[in-house]
């Protein structure tokens, strides 16, 4: 069985100005894989994400999505977008929109799906999630965990090719990540294609297929997750994962 | 044990401690406002010109005579600040998108917006009723309304409509980064995340500056007068130059403080409300 490609990334680096974050990044994300992305806090996985979901510029290199360079220039940015899923590790949500309009957004707006059609979907994904009660409230008024829960299921709701998810647990309190991880490991089952930048590493080791350690704007490590996490062979691996035993994260 | 005996006793020695404070608080409030207030009256009703002043500015006989002609004025009033606010509420928006707008060929539009608020903005509103009112139909084109209360309200819009602009786009500044992020992230393009996104969470931030600016713009609405249109203060002063008494202006005051203060209340009431969601905040 030949794996499909879904993302390459090839050869990316990206500068805000003297910064360089990204010094040449090769990842390849195929069908129904997991990919998770480890490293330092500012050691790029944010900036990453955001240049393959073309929300930053990149400066050279490419990103392929389904075999086409969609960071060439003359490519379609908003129909590449429309491809991809985004879940930001601040929620994002729109706090003037219910928590059912800003599920629908996307696919009315940018998917031209029927107003009836959207909600419909919409009430579904919710359900399954366990969000159905909360359709009519507004963002403000659920707990952190049922906000990013609720972003996911936005991200969802447009039906994308993959996922990418930016440290979707960071900003939530601690008893709060538990049920979104959950979710996550739900939709692996179902064979989403995604890729997980995170900092929660039982759950790298659980979900992800590859586990891709990001250091000084390199990946310095990439492999299966119980080796990379188990027995790094880089010097900065070691370092990075040892710093995290000894704070308890491990 | 000694604990569980003596807390009742500290708790209701505290709450005596502070009612007590609160009915100093009250007597002490109350005092000092009739002091201040009363000693204000006395010194204006004992004054050596009050009978001359009373008689000019608050003879009750002026103002039941003057007042049914200045409320029918201020019915313009009333008309011509409905009609230019609904023009500044609208103008002002497409100034507001215009500089914000970063598209290549709109450059030249981004600047006339810029030259259009600095200019508005910096001259002086009843300047700028002069020279509308007076220099446009003096140019002798043809369609150009020649009516003062159109030229004055077109005035009163162009100056509000840069005042509210820059209110719009400060409110639109003021929406986080991540909520656009958010929005392309779900393919929305760029029009769609300012119209369903960003536009949206703006006007609700601004409503409370927006009501301000309305507050102004009733009373501006006066310096219309100036063209000659029979509105309150206009239709005060002819009376009031008639019978040599000051009275219906006072009359014509009354009627602005009539809309004014209510509004002010809703500013009030509204940035309260837009402060219980922190302040910055999301506001609904």
């Amino acid at each position: 069985m030949t794996k499909v490609p879904v993302i390459e990334v090839d050869g990316v680096t990206k500068a805000f100005g003297d910064n360089e974050v990204l010094k040449g990044v090769d990842l390849t994300l195929t069908e129904h894989n997991a990919v998770a992305l480890i490293g330092a806090s500012g050691s790029g996985k944010s900036t990453l994400l955001r240049c393959i979901d073309l929300l930053v510029e990149i400066d050279d290199g490419d990103v392929l999505l389904d075999g086409e360079v969609i960071t060439d220039p003359s490519c379609n940015l908003v129909d590449a977008r429309r491809r991809l899923g985004f879940v930001f590790q601040a929620f994002n949500l729109f706090p003037h929109l219910t928590v059912r309009e800003n599920v629908v957004l996307g696919p009315v707006h940018a998917h031209g799906r029927p107003r009836a059609q959207a909600d419909e979907e919409a009430h579904e994904l919710l359900k399954r999630f366990g969000l159905d009660k909360r359709a009519d409230e507004y963002p403000d008024n659920l707990s952190g965990g049922q906000q990013q829960r609720v972003a996911i299921v936005r991200a969802l709701a447009c039906k994308p090719r993959a996922l990418l998810l930016d440290e979707i647990t960071s900003s939530l309190d601690p008893e709060l990540v538990g049920e979104v991880l959950e979710l996550v490991v739900e939709l692996k089952a179902e064979g989403m294609t995604m890729i997980i930048a995170t900092h929660e590493m039982s759950f790298a080791r659980e979900v992800a297929d590859e586990v891709c350690f990001l250091s000084e704007g390199r990946i310095a490590e990439r492999g299966d997750p119980a080796q990379v996490l188990g027995d790094p062979q880089q010097p900065e691996t070691r370092k990075f994962l040892s710093r995290l035993l000894e704070a308890g994260r491990l | 044990m000694q604990l569980t005996t003596d807390r009742p006793d500290r708790r209701a020695a505290r709450e005596d401690a502070r009612r007590r404070k609160a009915r100093r608080g009250v007597g002490v409030s109350a005092l000092s406002s009739v002091i201040v207030i009363g000693g204000l009256i006395a010194l204006v009703v004992t004054s050596k010109g009050w009978p001359a002043v009373q008689e000019t500015f608050f003879s009750w006989s002026a103002f039941t005579d003057s007042f049914p002609e200045v409320l029918r004025g201020f019915w313009l009033d009333v008309k011509l600040f409905v009609c230019v606010e609904i023009v500044v509420l609208v103008f002002g928006m497409v100034i507001a998108l215009c500089r914000i707008t970063n598209a290549a060929a709109l450059y030249p539009i981004r600047l006339l917006a810029i030259v259009y608020t600095d200019l508005f903005r910096g001259v002086p509103t009843i300047l700028v009723i002069y020279l509308i009112g007076f220099g446009l139909p003096a140019l002798e084109l043809s369609g150009v309304p020649t009516s003062p209360v159109i030229l004055g309200g077109l005035a009163l819009a162009l100056s509000y409509s840069a005042y509210v602009a820059e209110v719009y786009r400060a409110g639109i500044n003021s929406v986080h980064p991540s909520q656009k992020a958010s929005a392309l992230s779900l393919g929305l393009t760029n029009t769609q995340s300012l119209r369903l996104v960003i536009l949206p969470q703006a006007v609700r931030r601004v409503v409370p500056p927006l009501l301000n600016d309305f507050i102004s713009l009733q009373k501006d609405v006066a310096l219309v007068s100036v063209l000659g249109p029979l509105e309150a203060f206009r239709v005060a002063q002819i009376s009031a130059s008639s019978n040599f008494n000051y009275t219906p202006l006072i009359a014509a005051a009354v009627l602005y403080l009539c809309v004014t203060i209510p509004l002010a209340r809703v500013v009030d009431r509204m940035q309260a409300r837009s402060g219980q969601f922190g302040g910055a905040g999301t506001v609904r």
